[in-house]
């Protein structure tokens, strides 16, 4: 390998208040490799980025490109030297058709009509094709992500980086995107590659830079690496898969939670709806419920936690028809849930954690006397919460903001493991989680399966629902599959049960 | 009902309703970028005493306009300060800027009571005007009718088919994209408030210099908040608006045309009308799930702050 550098970076610092972000960090990317950043969650990889896309400015260190000094002051300028990015969250606006969002990442576009042309050429020419007046909110996820890689093409970007592009498709369209990203590395493009998925980056990436707690701490080449060696250089440990306790007979075959025929619509703009969906989970079973976002994992868990009532029938729990109840109702006999979005619906952002703990766990754990809040039993049960769940945080009565993503997240399941739930409801109990809270938080929701309750765990980490998971279903458009066991299942029939490429056509790479 | 002349009628509702026309043009704007202003009232009725204090001072209608507007954008800039910089709740920022409108205006105002400004003449058309029935609908207006209609067409343009349009909409869509990609959400919003302070200064300029015309404390008399209500109603669209500003215009010169006929509706629910309209129409407007709250920009009302 002796092509020339692209972008060499020295010695970049960043700190944020009470973080710093990056320190040191060093790498060279050279013309036409797949170099790709590794890391945790955490490990300033998203930061790091930014500042050669022009977002950030960093505090100490440089940058050149091709050889000479290159320091962004704004995205512009960064666009204009030939880098161009592809978000870890899409920067794409629902309500304006591909088209028009494709021109906002530009920095002078042609008209409408010769912009859409060469959207359509482009798109095909790369086996992603895209219809460019079709509305964004519209989209697959997978569809989507064509949109933002379309925009960068358009400007024929020297380096194209990734953060983290895969998360949101299926094994199949992942399949599709590496060929894209491998026919466009053959034409000269570097690309930087932003992921802390092993498998992905030793079967596309030339070099890898590691990166853990915003430092570097080595460098590797994926190809000769193994798995198990790039994960204990990125996590600085070794990891021990989650015990899983035997199973046991709770007898009887009285399904814990009942799904039938549910069909809802939804209240999100441009969400999914919920399509005739059934399924029933065994007490001491884990159900895994695997998707593509945006696939009406969000309406499934507003469905079964009461914030959408449906029809009396058609969801019961531990024997007791719960379609129309609210949530709180349906907390009291033992149904409780952990939604995804931690800031926000999980937990009240700006509340302490002892009120936290109150507003999910007044009603199983009686912190209610004569109509007033005790607040002994509540701060009781929240420092309950914090020792048996490691949640590290100054006391309990700190702001659910000022954790990190991870304790508050142990905080979040812990609170409704703790209420000794019959049946549960989790979605995404990991995400943005670093690995060693992830395990906790897994091993957590077995022991609790383990106990007797029925779980159901939506994800879209396909590794942890088929470590955790004993049978697999699959949302998608608002549709579940028949829940399968997990065991025998292949990566390939999960695929398919995740509705493929989505119908999405290959263009010519089915050819090549 | 019989003396009431259709031509006489739409003429005159035209007229009636530029100042609400304006107001909610500048909103719509606004609202597009994302920003949510409820002060369209406080800025009206500062354009409103500001043209009126340059008229009577100046003799020029057009110099009393212009500095009208002026006046709206220079108050929307406290607004601007507030929700763009210091991050304020829009609602509650909007809220005191009307309250704080109708007391400066109130202040300013003390000694034009009762000043007569120039008068702003219709634009002569010539034989245009003679032209029956259409004469008088169509080419009898002065120039601020024209200018009204003028900028729904330009606004509807800009909105739709320029990369200026494009960006308003990005910004007020979502505004964490917008930086993403690198433009300047809060200036681009200070602009597009700004504008909607001018359109809507503007707005009550023509209350205190063509429909009134005099000062009198609280002269628009809740018309910033019709204007408020039409955005809504047209959903964000600037035709739709021109329709909405005429429907109101429309009920408004009919009930003083009622009460002039006589009517048997008493005097008092006429006068409400309008006001009861509006009220219904938000109802029925915000109750949809369906379309109308879709076209709403997404990130209407909230502020942005770029952590990192």
């Amino acid at each position: 390998m002796t092509r020339p550098i692209l972008l060499q970076v020295e010695g970049i610092t960043k700190a944020y208040p009470g973080v710093v972000a990056n320190s040191d960090v060093s790498f060279a990317i050279r013309e036409g490799e797949v170099h790709c950043l590794l890391g945790e969650n955490g490990a300033g990889k998203s930061t790091m980025v930014k500042m050669i896309y022009g977002l950030v400015k960093p505090d100490s260190g440089q940058m050149q490109w091709k050889g000479a000094a290159y320091a962004p002051a704004a995205p512009r300028v960064a666009r204009a030297a030939g880098v161009a990015m592809v978000f870890q969250h899409f920067s794409l606006f629902e309500a304006l058709s591909v088209a028009e969002n494709v021109a906002l990442g530009m920095e002078n576009p042609p008209p409408m009509k010769a912009l859409a042309a060469r959207i359509k050429s482009v798109s095909e020419d790369y086996g992603l094709p895209l219809d460019p007046a079709r509305m964004v909110g519209d989209l697959s996820a997978g569809e989507r992500q064509r949109v933002e890689i379309i925009r960068c093409l358009l400007q024929d970007p020297k380096l194209l980086i990734m953060d983290e592009p895969t998360s949101v498709l299926t094994p199949q369209e992942v399949e599709i995107l590496f060929k894209t990203l491998r026919q466009l590395a053959a034409e000269g493009t570097a690309i930087l590659y932003i992921s802390h998925k092993l498998e992905e980056i030793r079967s596309l990436c030339d070099a890898a830079t590691i990166l853990r707690r915003g430092k570097v701490v080595g460098t590797a080449d994926p190809k000769a690496s193994t798995a198990r060696e790039l994960a204990e250089m990125m996590v600085g440990a070794t990891l021990t898969p989650p015990e899983r306790p035997a199973p046991k007979d709770w007898g009887g075959d009285h399904a814990a939670l009942e799904v039938k025929g549910l069909s809802a619509p939804s209240p999100i703009p441009f969400g999914t709806s919920l399509k005739d969906v059934s399924f029933t989970v065994k007490r001491g079973e884990i159900l895994g419920i695997a998707g593509v976002a945006g696939n009406g994992q969000d309406e499934l868990l507003l469905a079964l936690s009461g914030e959408i009532k449906s029809g009396a029938g058609q969801i019961s729990a531990t024997g007791v028809a719960v379609g129309g109840m609210g949530p709180a109702a349906r907390r009291g006999i033992g149904f409780v849930m952990a939604p995804e979005d931690r800031l926000g619906h999980a937990a009240a952002p700006d509340m302490s954690l002892v009120e936290n703990a109150f507003l999910t766990g007044g009603v199983r754990k009686g912190l209610v006397r004569n109509g007033f809040v005790d607040w002994d039993a509540a701060r009781g049960f929240a420092d309950e919460i914090i020792k048996t769940y490691g949640v590290r945080t100054p006391g309990s009565h700190v702001a659910a903001r000022a954790l990190s993503g991870g304790n508050l997240q142990k905080f979040v399941i812990g609170r409704e493991l703790m209420q000794e739930p019959d049946v549960i409801v989790i979605n995404q109990p990991t995400w943005g989680v670093d690995a060693a809270a992830a395990a906790a938080i897994r091993q957590a929701i077995l022991d609790r399966a383990a106990a007797g309750a029925a779980v159901v765990v939506i994800s879209q980490d396909l590794d942890e629902l088929l470590e955790i998971a004993d049978s697999f279903a699959v949302l998608n458009e608002g549709r579940l599959t028949g829940p399968r066991p997990v065991k025998g299942l292949t990566v390939d029939q999960i695929g398919l049960m995740m509705g493929g490429a989505h119908g999405m056509e290959v263009s010519h790479h089915a050819e090549a | 009902m019989g003396g009431i002349d259709p031509a006489v009628l739409i003429a005159s509702l035209m007229a009636a309703s530029v100042p609400i026309l304006l107001a909610a043009l500048g909103e719509l704007v606004v609202e597009k970028a994302g920003v949510l202003n409820l002060g369209v009232e406080g800025m009206m009725i500062m354009g409103a005493i500001v043209g009126f204090m340059v008229t009577i001072h100046g003799e020029s209608p057009v110099l009393g306009f212009v500095c009208g507007a002026l006046g709206g954008a220079a108050i929307s800039l406290v607004f601007a300060f507030l929700t763009q910089v210091l991050l304020a709740n829009q609602v509650a920022t909007g809220l005191a800027l009307t309250l704080f409108g109708l007391g400066l205006s109130a202040l300013l105002g003390q000694g034009y009571n009762g000043l007569k400004p120039v008068q702003t003449e219709a634009v002569p058309l010539g034989p245009l005007a003679d032209i029956p029935f259409f004469g008088q609908v169509l080419f009898s207006h002065d120039w601020v009718v024209y200018f009204s209609i003028f900028m729904t067409a330009l606004i509807w343009y800009v909105l739709k088919a320029t990369r200026l349009g494009l960006i308003i909409r990005a910004v007020g869509e979502s505004h964490e994209a917008s930086h993403a990609l690198g433009y300047k959400v809060n200036r681009i919003r200070l602009g597009a408030i700004m504008f909607g302070g001018a359109m809507a200064g503007m707005g009550g300029a023509y209350v205190s210099l063509v429909r009134v015309p005099q000062w009198v404390d609280g002269i628009t008399s809740g018309a910033g908040w019709i204007a408020l209500a039409i955005v809504v109603f047209a959903s964000w669209k600037p035709w739709r608006a021109l329709i909405g500003a005429y429907l109101f215009g429309g009920i408004t010169v009919l009930q003083l045309n009622l009460q002039a006929a006589g009517s048997w509706i008493p005097v008092e629910y006429l006068s409400m009308s309008p006001y009861l309209i509006t009220i219904v129409v938000l109802v029925i407007m915000s109750s949809g799930k369906g379309k109308a709250s879709l076209n709403a920009p997404a990130a209407l009302g909230q502020n942005f702050h770029a952590s990192r």
